[in-house]
């Protein structure tokens, strides 16, 4: 579902407490994050070292680190926080609604 | 201190990693990175698995190329060997004959495929044997990959990790494959039996042929084909046999110069040789690990090597620290990925916990349950939950073995917080 750029992603308490979701549109996939704090986020799903899903790694913190060869991003802003990823992941704008979240893709 | 420098020997994972951080660290000397193989420091872990899937013929994956060592001040020195070091005037030769001095050396030698032994044990005719392929080098799994024609039939020798990698692409990309292996089960070292038979059913699933328990007593070849006899009477005949019988520390070098051999070039906790300019890791060392009780252990792992070369700069620098990071392992098979966290055989009991379609994790505990190691089996989605228990095993915390089978339990909930 798509309104003004806005993109249904999932509902809140699909994703754990400090923790991110894969989520798949058209052909291209983000991670959606939830903070020990409850706060939400999202950026590109892919790390930006090799093409795996970040989904599958760790949330600490305010970080997330990718599952094979453990580089780390802030998911809050998207740089890059540890070696081998040396390139930000890209963030994107999110909206809570009544326990939906929007994010925006373009 | 002199303009020596650093000097690393080996410009493999290892190598290469110990060079970027040597500079990260701050050191403005000169980093001179020595490595016998014709190409720019590659990854290994691609060499048994995408490159010999992918259609067309795959690049090195290079880890340092060329221009980032330039921009780093790192002089790399391609095919070019180290045959001596002379520990008393800080001095090794290289094999043009020139020389040069070190401050500190690093050994960063790798491993090298284990050959079959000829004559065979209990046969006294050397092996008449064109050519076996082994896998360790861009070159090998180039010449490797000629031969995975559709049709082909493979023989792998060994179920260890390589060689069922090796199984699985040439499966991929469509041949007949036999894996031979002299043990009664596949994947001895390093898994439980659990994880063994689900990886067993994958490949026979894909159509690969086990022989276990197989004693081979002779090989010979018609030059049309290979034929491969079995102590029991039998034989195989096939297009193509691959060894994966393991790998044995470089240590040729170390030795030589006395330093102390130990299965690998023997270190202590910050990796320091029996020399104290002299450093070694990654494949080639054998180091204590104080979360074992300071048993003495060489790994053969991608993660180890690139965390040792980090470790071994930081030394090389001076640093006192114990390198003391938990073992990981993966392996790509299929569709399926395994992963271990720790020393499955430091455990006495193993707990089972199932994640449904996410696949299967296996705790193993001391008598005291303690976490010694963790190993998983099934999609990419195991990866969360191996890494948290690696960080448990890091914290050497005693669990609660019934919790850790039930899936409801999260595993970030036993970490000392
Ligand atoms: C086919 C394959 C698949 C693998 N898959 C996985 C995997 O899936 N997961 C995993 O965790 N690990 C895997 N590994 C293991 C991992 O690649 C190794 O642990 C890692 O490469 C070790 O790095 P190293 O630098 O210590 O040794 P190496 O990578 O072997 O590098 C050592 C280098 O030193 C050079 N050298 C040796 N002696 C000299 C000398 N005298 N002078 C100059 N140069 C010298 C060698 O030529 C070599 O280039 C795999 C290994 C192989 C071979
Ligand atoms: S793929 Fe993410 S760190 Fe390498």
């Amino acid at each position: 579902m798509a309104y003004e750029g806005w993109i249904a992603a999932c509902e809140e308490e699909d994703i754990e407490e400090e923790d991110v979701i894969r989520f798949d549109y058209e052909e291209r996939t983000f991670a959606i994050y939830r903070s020990a704090k409850n706060k939400y986020f999202a950026t590109d799903g892919f790390c930006t070292h090799e093409k795996f899903h970040l989904a599958d790694g760790l949330v600490m913190g305010n970080h997330i680190e990718c599952p094979k060869h453990n580089g780390r991003f802030d998911y809050t802003t998207g740089e890059a926080k540890r070696a081998p990823v040396c390139q930000a992941l890209k963030t994107y704008p999110l909206k809570q609604e009544s326990g939906h979240i929007w994010i925006r893709i373009n | 201190m002199s303009d020596h420098g650093m000097i690393i020997i080996g410009a493999g994972e290892t190598g290469a990693r110990a060079a970027a951080e040597l500079r990260s660290l701050g050191w403005t000397g000169r980093i001179t990175l020595i490595g016998e193989e014709a190409h720019a420091p590659y990854e290994r872990p691609p060499l048994s698995k995408q490159m010999l899937q992918e259609e067309d013929q795959p690049s090195p994956a290079a880890i340092l190329r060329a221009e980032q060592a330039t921009e780093q001040r790192i002089e790399l020195r391609k095919a070019c060997k180290a045959v001596a070091i002379d520990t008393r005037n800080h001095r090794i030769t290289l094999n043009d004959g020139s020389s040069l001095t070190y401050e500190r050396l690093l050994l960063a030698t790798g491993a090298q495929p284990r050959k079959l032994a000829s004559p065979l044990p209990g046969s006294d005719t050397p092996l008449a044997w064109p050519s076996i392929h082994y896998l360790r080098s861009y070159g090998d799994a180039v010449s490797l990959r000629e031969q995975l024609q559709p049709g082909k039939r493979i023989v792998v020798i060994g179920g260890g990790f390589i060689g069922l990698e090796v199984a699985a692409s040439a499966r991929a990309r469509g041949c007949e494959v036999t894996v031979i292996e002299a043990g009664p089960r596949i994947l001895m070292r390093g898994v439980p039996e659990a994880i063994a038979s689900l990886v067993d059913a994958r490949h026979q699933s894909a159509g690969v042929q086990f022989k276990l328990g197989s004693a081979i007593s002779g090989m010979s070849s018609s030059g049309k084909e290979y034929l491969i006899r079995f102590s029991n009477g039998e034989a195989l005949a096939c297009d193509t046999i691959v060894a994966g019988i393991g790998a044995i520390p470089e240590t040729a070098l170390a030795s030589e110069s006395g330093l102390a051999v130990e299965n690998g070039i023997r270190v202590d906790e910050r990796l320091a040789t029996s020399d104290p300019d002299i450093f070694a890791a990654g494949d080639c060392c054998s180091f204590p690990h104080p979360l074992y009780g300071g048993r003495r252990i060489r790994l053969e792992a991608w993660r180890n090597a690139q965390d040792q070369g980090t470790h071994a700069a930081g030394s090389m620098l001076g640093a006192a620290a114990a390198y003391a990071a938990v073992p990981w392992f993966w392996s790509d098979q299929y569709d399926l990925t395994l992963q271990v966290a720790g020393l499955p055989d430091a455990g006495t009991t193993t707990v089972h916990r199932s994640l449904g379609a996410k696949g299967d994790l296996f705790f193993h505990l001391t008598a005291e349950n303690r976490l010694v190691a963790a190993s998983g089996i099934g999609g990419p989605g195991i990866a969360k939950d191996i890494r948290l228990a690696e960080m448990i095993i890091g914290s050497q915390a005693v669990l609660d073995s019934k919790a850790l089978a039930q899936p409801d339990l999260k595993l970030k909930a036993l970490l000392p917080s």
